[in-house]
C-alpha cells in the first residue's frame, strides 16, 4: 500500500507552510496533494509558494495533486476552481464544481469530499476519467470492501482515510470567526491561531469536536493501526495521512513500516502514545459502531470512552 | 406568476393536510433508507404512495418523491427500485442527491422529472448547470448556505429552476456534506436518512431541568423554564477557548417569511417548507399560512403577519444565511 | 410554558378527585376493549408502529392520579390504568390536553416539546414511532365511543361536547381548526 499525505486542512504561515513540504520531499510518502481545501481566504498567503513546492515535490519522486476547494461558492472560488487544470498537475476533486471545469477527457483524482458511496457513483466517475478516488471517511468496511472490487476492474485506484483529525462537515459560516464575534468577511483570520484546529467540548467537558474556520473536524484522531491489515485485503491501494502541525514526518515513517511488516499491529498506537500520552483515537467508522469508537488495547483512553 | 408552495408530508394524513391547506406541492418519501427523514412510524408504503399521489392529483396538487439519501454499496438495488416505484406510483418528479443514482434515473427513467436535493449541495451556477446538462435536471434545491443576492446571481446564470427553504429545520452545515451524526451515533443523513437519530437520544431530568444527549454526548441543558430544542449536534451547546454556547449555531429554525418577496425578485420558483417529521396539525397552519403569504404578494397585496414562533424550534427563528451576516 | 394567549387547560379537579377512588381494573377492561375496536378500524396504526408494536409505553397525564400503560402487543392492544409507577419503554408526560389534542391532530407534538408542555423519557425512538402513527390514524376518540353507544351515540355526542365546552379539553377531532 502507498502513502497519500491529504491537503493542509489548517491555516498555518507560509513559512511553515513551505518548510512543512520541503520536509515532505524527504520523506517516505509516496504521493503528495496540497493547495486550500477549505478556505479561499488562506490561500492568497501561500499561494506563491505553490509551483515552487510543487516542483520540489515532483523533483523528490512524489505523485503531485491540487486539490479544489471543498465548498464553491462565491465568483472568485469559481475562477480559482476553474484555474486549477492550468497549474499542469492532477487535480483532485472535493467539490463537484472542479469537475464542471475540466477539461473532457482529463483524468483526475477524487478527494474524501466528494460523496462516493455507491458503485453506480464509482463507475460513473470513473467514466469521466478519475483515476484515484479517497473515500468519505464515514464508509463502514463493507462498503470500501464492495467499491475497491469495481474499482479494480475500472483501473481505479481506492485510497483511504488512514490518519488525521476526521473532516465531518463543511458549513458557509466560519465559526472561528463566530467565536470571536466577527463576521466571516472581518474574521481576521482567527482560525490562524489554530494550527490543529480548536477543541470544542461537550457541556459536561468531554472533547467531541474540532473547528477549523468554516469546516468541523473529530476531536478524535483516526488511526488505521488496527484495520491495515483488512484493508489491504479489500484491495485498498493507499492510506492518507493528514497534516498535522507536529510530529508529522515520525507519522508518516510509523505508518511506512507498518505497511512494511517492520512494526507489528498495535506499535503504531503505542508509539503514538509514547509521543503524546493524551492522544484521543478513534476507527469507528470502519469497522466500530459509531466513528469516535476506538478498537485499540487502549481502550479506556480513547475517544469513545 | 404565484410562487410555488413546497410542503412536507411524514404521513398520508399529513399529505392530506397540506393539499386541503393549499399546498400546490407535495414531497415525501418511502418508509426505507432511501429518503433523508428516515424516522420511525414515518413516511409511505407503496400502496399509500399512491394512494396519496391520487389524491393529491385529484385534488390539483403535484407530488415529489425524495429519493435523497446515498445508496449503500451492494445495495443499490433498493434505491433504484425506489425511483421505479415512484414512477408507477405517478410521481410529478423524484429528488435525486447521489451520482450513480443520477444517472440511473436518467437512463432508466427519462421520463420521470428530476429535481436536484439539497443533499446535494449544488452551490454555484457552475455545478448546478453540469447536473442539468449532464442527468437533464429540472430542478435544483439549494443548499441553506447562500446569500439571496448569490441565489439571484445562480439564477441569471442558468435555466433551472431553483427552489429554497423558507420555514423549518435548518442544516448549519452544507447539507448532504456533513458526518457529524454518524460520528457520534453510527448513523448518519447520508447513508441512513436521520441526523441525530432519536434511538441515540437519552433526556435525562436532572431536577426540573432537561439534560439531552446523543449518543452519550450531552448536547443540551435546559432549565425548568427555558424552551427545549431538537437535541442536533450541530445546535448543541458546547466551549471551545474561552467560550461556552451555541458555537455553531443557536437552537433556532428559519423563517424567511419576510425574505419572500426578495426570493420572488431574485428568480426562485418555489418556496420549500422543512419538516416531515413534524406533525399534520404542523404542516396545515404553516402551508395555509405561506399559501396566504404567496398569494397576497402575487395580488400586490401586503403580506399577512407572523404567527408561527411557536412551532419553531426553541421558539426562536433566524433567517439564517439569506442574509450575509449570518456567515 | 404554554402560549399565554392560549394555555393548555388543565383537567378538572373534580375528575382528577374521582380517579383517585374509582376502581381502576373495570375502567382498565373497558379501555382495552375500546382500544381493539379502533384497532380493528384502523390497521395501520400498528403497521406504522413498526418494531415499536410490541413494547409498553407510559402514558403520563400529570394532571391525573393515575398513568395509562399502554402495550400495543402487535395489534391485540391492552391498556392498564395505574396509580402507582410503573415501567415501560418510553414515558410521555404531559397535561391530559396535551396528550388529547396530540391524539386529535390539534397540537404539533413537536411544538409541545419545545415548550416543554411534553416530557419524554426512556426510548425516544419509539415514543417518536407512536406519535407519528397515531398523528396519521386521524382518530376521533368520542366519536368512536360514540359509534359504540348504538342507541345512545346521539346524546353521548351531547354529552362530549358539553365536557368539551366546560373543561377545555379536546375530545374530538377538531375540523381543520388548528390550535396552538
Amino acid at each position: 500500500m502507498d502513502l497519500t499525505v491529504g491537503p493542509n486542512q489548517f491555516f498555518w504561515s507560509a513559512e511553515t507552510w513551505a518548510a512543512f513540504y520541503t520536509d515532505l520531499a524527504q520523506s517516505l510518502v509516496d504521493r503528495v496533494v496540497v493547495g486550500e481545501l477549505v478556505c479561499s481566504k488562506r490561500l492568497p498567503f501561500y499561494q506563491d509558494r505553490i509551483p515552487e513546492t510543487i516542483s520540489r515535490l515532483v523533483e523528490a519522486g512524489k505523485e503531485v495533486a491540487l486539490t479544489s476547494l471543498a465548498l464553491v461558492t462565491l465568483k472568485r472560488e469559481r475562477k480559482l476552481t476553474a484555474d486549477l487544470a492550468a497549474m499542469g498537475v492532477m487535480v483532485e476533486i472535493n467539490d463537484l464544481t472542479a469537475l464542471a471545469h475540466l477539461p473532457e477527457n482529463c483524468a483526475f483524482a477524487v478527494g474524501p469530499l466528494v460523496n462516493v458511496y455507491n458503485e453506480g457513483t464509482l463507475k460513473w466517475l470513473a467514466a469521466q476519467g478519475a483515476r484515484r478516488i479517497c473515500l468519505p471517511p464515514e464508509l463502514p468496511i463493507a462498503s470500501v470492501k464492495a467499491l475497491t472490487q469495481v474499482a479494480s476492474d475500472l483501473g481505479v485506484a481506492v485510497e483511504v482515510w488512514g490518519h488525521g483529525r476526521l473532516p465531518l462537515a463543511i458549513s458557509g459560516r466560519c465559526y472561528h470567526a463566530r467565536l470571536h464575534g466577527r463576521s466571516k468577511d472581518n474574521c481576521q483570520f482567527a482560525c490562524e491561531d489554530d494550527p490543529d484546529g480548536l477543541d470544542v467540548l461537550t457541556g459536561d467537558g468531554k472533547p467531541f469536536m474540532a473547528m477549523n474556520g468554516v469546516q468541523t473536524l473529530s476531536d478524535s484522531y483516526a488511526c488505521t493501526d488496527h484495520q491495515i491489515d483488512l484493508l489491504r485485503q479489500a484491495g485498498v491501494s493507499a492510506l492518507r495521512l493528514s497534516p498535522q502541525s507536529d510530529g508529522f514526518l515520525k507519522l508518516c515513517k510509523l505508518y511506512r513500516q507498518r505497511l512494511d511488516g517492520d512494526l507489528p499491529r498495535g506499535d503504531l498506537e503505542r508509539s503514538l502514545r509514547t509521543a503524546d500520552p493524551n492522544v484521543r483515537l478513534s476507527d469507528g467508522f470502519l469497522t466500530g459502531s459509531h466513528g469516535a469508537e476506538w478498537s485499540g488495547e487502549s481502550g479506556a483512553r480513547s475517544a469513545a470512552s | 406568476m404565484v410562487m410555488e408552495i413546497v410542503c412536507p408530508a411524514g404521513t398520508p394524513a399529513a399529505l392530506r393536510a397540506a393539499v386541503k391547506a393549499g399546498a400546490h406541492t407535495v414531497y415525501c418519501g418511502f418508509n426505507d433508507e432511501t429518503n433523508a427523514r428516515n424516522f420511525p412510524g414515518l413516511n409511505f408504503d407503496r400502496a399509500e404512495m399512491r394512494a396519496g399521489i391520487a389524491f393529491a392529483h385529484d385534488h390539483g396538487a403535484k407530488v415529489l418523491v425524495a429519493i435523497n439519501t446515498f445508496p449503500r454499496a451492494g445495495s443499490e438495488a433498493i434505491w433504484k427500485r425506489a425511483v421505479a416505484d415512484a414512477e408507477i406510483c405517478g410521481a410529478d418528479a423524484v429528488i435525486l442527491a447521489d451520482l450513480g443514482l443520477l444517472d440511473y434515473a436518467a437512463r432508466s427513467h427519462p421520463g420521470l422529472r428530476r429535481h436536484l436535493s439539497v443533499q446535494a449541495a449544488a452551490a454555484n451556477a457552475d455545478i448546478i448547470n453540469f447536473y442539468a446538462e449532464t442527468f437533464g435536471v429540472k430542478r435544483v434545491v439549494l443548499p441553506r448556505v447562500l446569500s439571496v443576492p448569490e441565489i439571484a446571481g445562480i439564477n441569471s446564470e442558468t435555466e433551472v429552476e431553483t427552489e429554497v427553504f423558507v420555514f423549518g429545520g435548518l442544516c448549519v452545515m452544507a447539507e448532504g456534506r456533513c458526518s457529524l451524526s454518524s460520528y457520534a451515533t453510527g448513523l448518519s443523513p447520508n447513508m441512513n436518512g436521520v441526523c441525530s437519530p432519536a434511538s441515540h437520544v437519552e433526556y435525562q431530568n436532572d431536577q426540573g431541568a432537561l439534560n439531552a444527549r446523543l449518543g452519550g454526548y450531552l448536547i443540551h441543558h435546559v432549565e425548568r423554564n427555558e424552551p427545549a430544542p431538537y437535541p442536533t449536534l450541530c445546535k448543541g451547546c458546547f466551549s471551545a477557548g474561552e467560550k461556552t454556547g451555541h458555537l455553531f449555531e443557536d437552537p433556532v429554525s428559519l423563517n424567511a417569511e419576510r425574505l419572500i418577496p426578495q426570493l420572488q425578485k431574485a428568480g426562485v420558483t418555489a418556496l420549500k417548507i422543512e419538516g416531515r417529521q413534524r406533525s399534520k396539525s404542523y404542516v396545515a397552519q404553516v402551508v395555509r399560512y405561506f399559501r396566504a403569504a404567496v398569494d397576497a404578494l402575487d395580488a400586490g397585496q401586503p403580506m399577512p403577519e407572523g404567527m408561527l414562533a411557536r412551532l419553531s424550534e426553541g421558539q426562536a427563528m433566524t433567517t439564517g444565511a439569506y442574509k450575509k451576516t449570518w456567515r | 410554558m404554554s402560549d399565554p394567549q392560549n394555555p393548555i387547560p388543565q383537567c378538572p379537579v373534580v375528575m382528577a378527585t374521582a380517579l383517585r377512588f374509582v376502581p381502576l381494573a373495570p375502567l382498565s377492561v373497558s379501555l382495552t376493549a375500546f382500544s381493539r375496536k379502533i384497532t380493528r378500524k384502523h390497521p395501520d396504526l400498528f403497521n406504522r408502529l413498526g418494531e415499536y408494536s410490541r413494547v409498553a409505553f407510559v402514558l403520563d397525564p400529570t394532571d391525573l392520579p393515575v398513568v395509562v400503560l399502554l402495550e400495543p402487543n402487535g395489534g391485540a392492544p391492552r391498556i392498564r390504568l395505574c396509580r402507582r409507577r410503573v415501567a415501560g419503554a418510553a414515558r410521555i408526560s404531559g397535561p391530559l390536553a396535551a396528550l388529547l389534542g396530540l391524539v386529535h391532530g390539534a397540537f404539533d407534538g413537536d411544538a409541545l416539546f419545545f415548550s416543554r408542555d411534553l416530557v419524554i423519557e426512556g426510548d425516544t425512538a419509539a415514543a417518536l414511532a407512536l406519535r407519528n402513527a397515531i398523528d396519521d390514524a386521524e382518530l376521533d376518540l368520542a366519536h368512536e365511543a360514540a359509534a359504540l353507544s348504538g342507541p345512545l351515540a346521539r346524546p353521548f355526542e351531547q354529552l362530549i361536547a358539553f365536557v368539551e365546552l366546560r373543561t377545555g379539553l379536546c375530545l374530538t377531532r377538531p375540523e381543520d381548526a388548528v390550535q396552538w
